[in-house]
């Protein structure tokens, strides 16, 4: 290949990880997917505009194309494939806030993220948190549906939605 | 699983751990990455193409062009005008024009660059006025002279909408090794890229293998081809798979785009408020290349002046060839353009009438019986005075108390001014004109672990749409069985039609149905044979019951080994082809309507807007998941808000200035208000189970409903969309 030498060692999921012959240009999201197969991270605009590769890095909340490979040089990176989000996946699946899904890992890491910061968000609250997250399937309304159950033990009906009827 | 019930989807877990694969996520061993040459110009000749230094670079196995493709050097949906790599000229900016295969994408990047094309530059045609026409549809209907007291006319621009699939163009090609190929690949049809595959490879059907990828969102972008052969080309070249991945900026010329265009409409009405005529000249550019152009145009015409009793009528739908991007399929394919006129205008005449708007449109809304313009006469239930009186029932809201502005904070409330109004639109459903429109569906029964298992199996595109779903609960409907499989879909199975038209729910739907029906048959056949002959059996609860619920057999007993396997193919009520010189014709099988109120708030100093609320009722026939029925109301209405106040392509001397997500604006969470919204389940007599297509409606008079909200808040005239902030301001 003959492209790179860079060698990126650093922590995915818990796990030590090593990719070696990068090429220095390569993205954080690139290694992720195509060096260490983690898929799960979308590249959907890779300018940061659509939170699709949403990743914790250190801790905090990046889009994954906006991070050279390299710059996570022993560093902590955790991706939906490991991020602890059992409840707001779950969420997710039960409020019909999936349709092509391709917004979804993006959206679980930063709703998780959300979430750990404010256990019971509001509709603005909601919405400030996940508007750098684009959604071109649901109209978002779903995914407000979605946070609202993560956030409670109990899914509710959260009373600032309108209702909804089927059938005459 | 049953028709009707809100299920959670089977693919939903995957797609939220990040296991679900998508076309973009695949990968093979020893794969190379493909990369395209491009246009840099809207119309230039091609001198020559020197790929020396390209194919001496680090890491790259081959450099195509025109000269490479083996079989037809051309393809298209409709006709087959476009290039799979220009040749002597290129007709678009962005064109591809050569391709390159590397071990890295960025050697391939590095390669393609290098690519050395010689251009003539000549002078791009990018006014559609002095395009070539592509087709253009005459509607006459009744009198040709008619006159009316009173008289309104508007002329109204569409600005360019992109699909915005989240999921770029993406996909891996892996040649057999005996001149065959495998596509891995996330499109809308997979039949239909077989057939234009199997002709530019030079290749007999069956050696063109098709296998669904994981589809990020399509909206009409994924009908055309578009790096399907590219990569099938170089993978038979490099003998390796070869992996064709879009950037987002790339993507933007990677698909076709909704059509912009210039409608010009005259409405004439009696005194009392009653449509006399409409007279309508839409123009439509449909870029360089026609993709479905031809179709977009004829429904833009059929449906040009809305679910209105139309007595007279003279409609010229014109579609033209320019340099300018190629546009075709989009979610709504020429009634949302359309829709945004005949609304706009329908308004004006309230308002030289002095009459309520919504009171103008029910006086003159279509009912069931009543007769298009095309002389078609729509049967079955048309709720359109319903939908309308619906929405304006709604109570108004009172607003989450955030300004337009948001959390820029650009004003207290001051200049701050709210619209309310309505729109309705309707859409045909499934294809028109006489285009065979068809499904294939397989099912199995047989039995799994001891318990009997349905297996489903279709090529229909799950796009994010749900059809998954429809297919599993119309065969745990039909076949009474619990443990229901939907295969990946491939070209082992017949084809499927399209994901689009708002026609896979009715067509691959009618397909499983009708599986499932002949598997049903032989299970209660074979139950009667092996049996005492019965009556009135019937698949319920994984058994065979009789006719008062009592299990004659389990299926898992009565299968024992068997396996029973039945294909059926399914097709509508046929269409016809519109006349030429009077477009009179029944060219349309189904036909969907939906209303939309919109509540806004705009800062008339600013000319900011915010979407308060909107409101809908659509009719769906049978809603069967209501929880998926009810997520196509709401994404459909946010792409029609999208367009109505953000969204556009914005195309200058033939080059497109905002390729990115950067500089082209989609609606966010903090864009898209709540969706108020009423589903009515009125039962289509002649479709399977009495539904109706879903996903076109709402994206059609969301964003007309938007504008005229807009209009209400601000007096402003707005005559084109999507609105921008001096549009607002005086």
């Amino acid at each position: 290949m003959g492209l790179g030498e860079l060698k990126i060692d650093c922590t995915v999921n818990g796990e030590h990880r090593v990719a070696d012959g990068v090429w220095e240009g390569e993205s954080l999201l690139y290694v992720l997917r195509e060096r260490l197969g983690l898929y799960g991270s979308k590249n959907a605009c890779e300018q940061g505009e659509c939170g699709s590769c949403s990743v914790y890095l250190d801790g905090a909340l990046v889009c994954a194309c906006l991070v050279l490979g390299g710059q996570a040089n022993g560093r902590e990176v955790i991706t939906v494939e490991g991020v602890d989000g059992e409840r707001v996946q779950r969420a997710f699946v039960e409020a019909g806030a999936v349709q092509c899904g391709f917004c979804t890992p993006g959206l679980i890491v930063a709703t998780h993220d959300l979430l750990r910061r404010h256990p019971h968000p509001d509709d603005a609250l909601i919405r400030e948190a996940l508007a750098g997250n684009i959604c071109r399937c649901t109209g978002y309304a779903k995914i407000i549906d979605a946070v609202h159950q993560a956030a409670r033990p109990h899914p509710a009906r959260d009373a600032g939605r309108p209702p909804q009827r089927v059938g005459r | 699983m049953k028709v009707g019930e809100s299920v959670r989807r089977f693919d939903a877990p995957a797609k939220v751990r990040g296991d679900f694969t998508y076309s973009s996520d695949l990968h093979a061993e020893g794969m190379l990455w493909g990369a395209t040459v491009r246009s840099p110009h809207p119309y230039a000749r091609i001198v020559s193409i020197d790929t020396s230094e390209a194919r001496a670079m680090p890491g790259v196995h081959a450099v195509l062009t025109h000269e490479d493709v083996p079989g037809q050097i051309l393809y298209g949906l409709e006709i087959a005008d476009q290039p799979v790599l220009a040749f002597d000229f290129v007709r678009y900016w962005g064109e591809a024009v050569a391709l390159v295969a590397a071990d890295h994408p960025e050697q391939a990047r590095r390669a393609a660059a290098a690519v050395r094309v010689d251009y003539e530059v000549l002078e791009p045609v990018t006014d559609p006025e002095k395009g070539k026409v592509l087709r253009h549809i005459k509607i006459r209907h009744g009198d040709q002279n008619a006159h009316a007291d009173v008289v309104v006319t508007g002329e109204y621009e569409i600005g360019m909408q992109d699909q915005a699939p989240l999921g770029p163009e993406s996909g891996l090609a892996i040649p057999d090794g005996e001149g065959g190929i495998d596509l891995h690949i996330a499109t809308q049809w997979l039949h239909i890229d077989q057939q234009q595959l199997a002709s530019v490879l030079g290749l007999p059907r069956e050696r063109v293998r098709l296998t669904m990828a994981g589809i990020g969102g399509a909206f009409g972008a994924r009908e055309d081809l578009s790096m399907q052969a590219h990569a099938c080309l170089l993978a038979l070249k490099t003998g390796r798979p070869v992996k064709i991945s879009y950037s987002r900026s790339e993507s933007f010329v990677g698909h076709v785009h909704r059509h912009p265009g210039t409608l010009k409409y005259e409405h004439g009405a009696t005194r009392d408020g009653r449509l006399v005529y409409v007279k309508a000249r839409i123009l439509l550019d449909g870029g360089a290349y026609a993709s479905s152009s031809t179709a977009v145009i004829a429904n833009a015409s059929c449906f040009s002046c809305g679910p209105y009793q139309v007595p007279n009528a003279t409609i010229d739908g014109i579609v033209v060839y320019t340099n300018n991007p190629p546009c075709g399929a989009m979610r709504g394919f020429g009634s949302v353009q359309n829709c945004y006129a005949h609304e706009a205008q329908m308004d004006k005449l309230a308002a030289a009438l002095r009459m309520d708007p919504v009171d103008l449109r029910i006086r003159n809304a279509m009912e069931t019986g009543s007769e298009m313009i095309t002389g078609q006469r729509i049967e079955g239930p048309v709720p359109v005075a319903e939908l309308l009186e619906r929405v304006r029932k709604f109570p108004l809201p009172a607003g989450d108390g955030i300004l337009p502005g948001g959390h820029s904070n650009t004003t207290h409330g001051e200049g701050v001014k709210r619209g309310v109004a309505y729109a309705v639109g309707f859409k045909n459903i499934g294809y028109s004109e006489g285009f065979d429109d068809y499904s294939t569906a397989r099912v199995r029964l047989f039995v799994h672990e001891g318990q009997a298992r349905a297996e489903v199996h279709t090529a229909a595109a799950e796009v994010g749409q749900g059809v998954v779903m429809v297919q599993a609960q119309m065969a745990g409907s039909e076949l009474g069985v619990s443990d229901v499989v939907v295969l990946n879909a491939d070209t082992r199975v017949g084809s499927a039609g399209s994901s689009s038209a708002s026609r896979q729910t009715y067509i691959t739907g009618g397909a499983v149905k009708a599986a499932c029906e002949a598997v049903c048959q032989r299970v209660l056949e074979m139950a009667e044979s092996e049996l005492h002959p019965a009556r009135d059996l019937r698949i319920e609860h994984d058994a065979v019951v009789d006719s008062s619920g009592n299990e004659i057999i389990s299926l898992a007993t009565l299968l024992g080994d068997a396996v029973i396997d039945e294909t059926r193919e399914f097709r509508p009520r046929a269409t016809h082809h519109l006349d030429a010189e009077t477009g009179q014709s029944d060219a349309h099988m189904q036909f969907a309507f939906a209303a939309h109120r919109a509540v806004v708030d705009v800062d008339t100093e600013l000319g900011l807007v915010k979407v308060v609320e909107l409101a809908t009722a659509q009719d769906v026939g049978k809603a069967i998941n209501p929880l998926a029925v009810q997520g196509q109301l709401e994404g459909g209405a946010a792409q029609g808000l999208g367009l109505a106040v953000m969204e556009e392509v914005q195309v200058k001397d033939g080059v497109i200035r905002n390729a990115s997500f950067t500089d082209y604006l989609l609606p966010t969470i903090l864009d898209m208000p709540p969706v108020r919204m009423d589903i009515l389940e009125l039962g289509d007599p002649s479709s399977p189970y009495g539904l109706k297509g879903v996903g076109e409606p709402p994206t059609i008079s969301s964003g007309p409903a938007v504008i005229a909200a807009i209009r209400a808040a601000t007096g402003c005239e707005i005559n084109r969309v999507p609105v921008r902030p001096h549009d607002l301001t005086p």
